[in-house]
């Protein structure tokens, strides 16, 4: 079975609430068929709203919505055949377990037998088996999102949308239902979009992350990408941690180029300057930077620490490296022989790989 | 822990139970004075009234208390045949000291009520007792009128013996106990109180529904709108309660009457013909409109505080499970506002079942309840046992309906905010 690579297909769709102000700008974006695909973005960046669109409770203002090659902006939600996970469950209080699972088989006119093996079987998968004939309100947080899960999954939709389903869960159980959505994905392969501002998140469950900035979706790639090759700044800010150089391009050349700081000069990687003058942003992941490199890299700079933070298994060292006060160090606990105290002058190096010059901020 | 007796002890060895009690006794103690007034305040004004009124309504004591001799003298009469010589002196006595006194007549009108004809004989009696010579009363009182031999009349008066009677209610729903004892209807042309209880219970009903359906788009228009318009909106809904009901009543009069405003229009837009106005006051109509309009924020507000506790999402995932927005409504939305809709139907129909100056101004014959019967009793026959009896029987029925309610619902799932 050939998987479309356009299942789900926003087609230059804007969208705008009070005919002022764009919430989305132009989005164009391919989700393949039992893809993980999850927007990520800060609050008001636009990414829920595009949920919305596509679960049909928000018109696009311009562009189209393909599902499966046909436009979908003239269906209305319930025969668009989408399945919803929302962000406070939105079970139906006054109906056990059962009878909320059985509600999208129920209008959808199954016989009874057929609703029963459909529920047993859907809430086996999220092992609640024996929860049939609890009222939504007797279950725990946990237990209420999976019958939730359960719910959107247990009439076949070709698609899911989950609306930040574990934003109300405390940090445990968040961890682990994120495995087990992800187990639940791959074992039943359907296509989920997901929704949320947890970088962990997206980045632990997602085939591909769409990050939402200012009403556009900044980059859109498999999460490793994403963290190691930002495009821009703010994707490179937004996802993990980050050291940054402002400045300007010196020399640019054989896929390095030079970046004059205020103070002193590093050697990066032009990702978004072409050529020499332009402003720019460069970004150093903080595990990229070792403190006295035993291999030789091509940057090498002088380091005084201003803060230690012991974090358990990392230490967190504040330098202030080249002028920026906020240069982060992430140091393994294994690494005790180094002379990392309050005050000390330090060797930091760093590949000019690494130092990816992005635009100006 | 003592596992002799079971008991958990704390440190000092002191039961843990007693060592509670001393511990919350001081906040008891504090809990309760804090409540005192409110509750010294609700026994004056609530529960007194209703023991005043209930004791009112069955007090019979005034013919026991104005023939005290005659009843002492009964006591030993079986009722079958004329009473003893005693039996007619006692009354002699009794009747003597009432007539002296100028109270005869309050005896002649309520024997009166309980044998036709009574009064006329009692009247007699008054004028010829002052020339009775001492000794045999009976055979000088049956002289008096042959009714006096009957034994019928004797009966009457040792009826009303007992200080406490519950005829009043009888009353109330049209009966009455007749000569023999026997509890039966009044003839059919008297039986006016059991309309009244039908239509008070037929227009509380509707004006519930009438209520309810006009409520619920309301309360849900108010908790869909943006801030701004159901700010407005909800001042429209509780701006009758600003106003005097009398106002409110009247301006229901101003307009619903046959030259009013409302008239006019219809015969504007040539609905009706100007000749033909409908009357729409003075009658049920009028009542079932004022009411509707004046109870409708009591329907509007506990449907609107249970609508806004209901998740927006739950309509929209109603709605993504594949239920047209019709089935999602009556499935998911619609049960949820029943605490709400049980709230309101039971405050509107218990408001409206003792409801008085509304029907009293545009009800007319037609369109008047049983409160405006009570009141009626109250100033004009000054009736007071009688209007105290319907006012009890009103209660125990509005204490019925929230009974049954209570069993069909259940009174803790009322939300009213």
């Amino acid at each position: 079975m050939s998987k479309k690579a356009d299942f789900v297909k926003f087609d230059k769709v804007d969208k705008s609430y009070d005919g002022k102000v764009l919430v989305v700008k132009d989005l164009n974006l391919d989700i393949e068929e039992g893809e993980f695909v999850t927007m990520l973005g800060p609050s008001g960046s636009g990414k829920t709203t595009c949920l919305m669109m596509l679960a049909g409770f928000e018109t696009p203002t311009n562009g189209e919505i393909f599902l499966d090659n046909n436009p979908i902006s003239n269906i209305p939600p319930h025969k668009r055949g989408i399945g919803m996970v929302f962000q406070n469950y939105a079970l139906f209080p006054h109906m056990t377990v059962f009878e909320n699972l059985a509600f999208p088989l129920k209008v959808r006119k199954m016989s009874q037998e057929d609703i029963e093996k459909k529920v047993d079987k859907a809430l086996s998968m999220v092992s609640l088996g024996g929860f049939a004939n609890r009222m939504p309100g007797q279950l725990s947080g946990g237990q209420q999102q999976r019958v939730a899960v359960a719910r959107a999954l247990v009439f076949d939709p070709s698609v899911v949308l989950m609306d930040e389903p574990l934003g109300a869960l405390d940090k445990n159980l968040r961890e682990s239902m994120q495995y087990e959505i992800k187990h639940i994905h791959e074992s039943i392969g359907v296509t989920v979009v997901y929704v949320t501002h947890d970088q962990g998140e997206a980045l632990t469950m997602s085939n591909r992350i769409a990050v939402f900035n200012d009403g556009k979706v900044q980059q859109l790639s498999s999460p490793d990408k994403l963290y190691e090759e930002p495009v821009n700044s703010f994707v490179a800010e937004f996802i993990g941690e980050n050291n940054t150089f402002g400045g300007e391009v010196s020399e640019i050349s054989n896929g390095t180029c030079k970046v004059k700081l205020e103070k002193g000069e590093i050697i990066a990687n032009p990702i978004s300057v072409k050529s020499v003058g332009e402003k720019t942003t460069v970004s150093i992941r903080p595990e990229r930077a070792l403190i006295n490199p035993k291999d030789k890299m091509d940057n090498n700079q002088k380091g005084k620490i201003e803060e230690v933070i012991y974090h358990g298994d990392h230490t967190r060292v504040r330098l202030n490296l080249l002028g920026n006060s906020e240069f982060i160090l992430k140091v393994p606990n294994s690494s005790q022989n180094l002379d990392i105290k309050l005050g000390n002058e330090i060797n930091i190096g760093w590949n000019s790989h690494d130092a990816r010059a992005l635009d100006p901020k | 822990m003592s596992s002799e007796t079971g008991k958990i002890l704390t440190t000092d060895g002191i039961p843990l139970e007693e060592s509670l009690k001393q511990a919350e006794k001081k906040n008891k103690i504090k809990a309760f004075l804090l409540v005192a007034p409110l509750l010294l305040f609700l026994i004056i004004t609530y529960m007194i009234p209703i023991g005043d009124m209930f004791s009112r309504s069955i007090d019979d004591k005034m013919v026991t208390n104005m023939l005290p001799k005659t009843y002492k003298a009964m006591e030993n009469w079986d009722g079958k045949e004329l009473p003893p010589e005693e039996v007619f002196e006692a009354f002699y006595l009794d009747y003597k000291i009432l007539v002296k006194n100028k109270t005869a007549g309050k005896l002649q009108t309520q024997l009166n009520y309980e044998k036709n004809g009574f009064k006329s004989v009692l009247k007699k009696l008054a004028r010829k007792q002052k020339k009775f010579e001492e000794g045999n009363y009976k055979e000088q009182i049956m002289k008096v009128h042959k009714r006096w031999r009957n034994v019928e009349y004797w009966r009457a008066i040792k009826r009303r013996a007992p200080s406490y009677t519950y005829s009043k209610y009888l009353k109330g729903i049209d009966m009455y106990s007749n000569e023999d004892g026997k509890i039966v209807q009044v003839s059919e042309d008297r039986r006016i109180h059991r309309i009244l209880w039908i239509r008070t219970v037929e227009v509380a009903f509707f004006v519930t529904l009438f209520c309810f359906l006009m409520a619920y788009p309301i309360a849900h228009l108010l908790e869909t709108l943006p801030m701004k318009y159901s700010n407005l909106l909800m001042i429209c809904v509780l701006l009758p309660f600003w106003t005097s009901l009398l106002v409110r009543t009247a301006s229901w009069m101003i307009l619903l009457q046959q030259q009013g405003i409302v008239n006019d229009f219809f015969v504007w837009t040539g609905l009706v013909a100007d000749d033909n106005r409908p009357e729409m006051m003075y009658n049920k109509t009028g009542t079932y409109v004022a009411m509707t309009q004046i109870l409708l924020p009591f329907m509007v507000l506990p449907l609107y505080s249970v609508m806004k506790t209901i998740s927006p999402s739950l309509m929209r995932a109603g709605k993504s499970l594949g239920a047209t927005p019709a089935v999602a409504f009556f499935k998911v939305y619609f049960p949820l506002t029943i605490p709400g809709i049980g709230a309101g139907c039971l405050l509107v129909f218990i408001l409206a079942i003792g409801y008085y100056i509304t029907p009293a101004l545009v009800g007319g014959a037609s369109g008047t309840l049983i409160s405006n019967q009570i009141a009626y009793h109250m100033k004009s026959t000054l009736d007071w046992s009688f209007a105290s009896a319907m006012g009890l029987m009103l209660l125990t029925g509005v204490l019925a309906i929230y009974w049954i309610y209570n069993k069909l619902v259940g009174v803790d799932n009322i939300k009213l905010g």
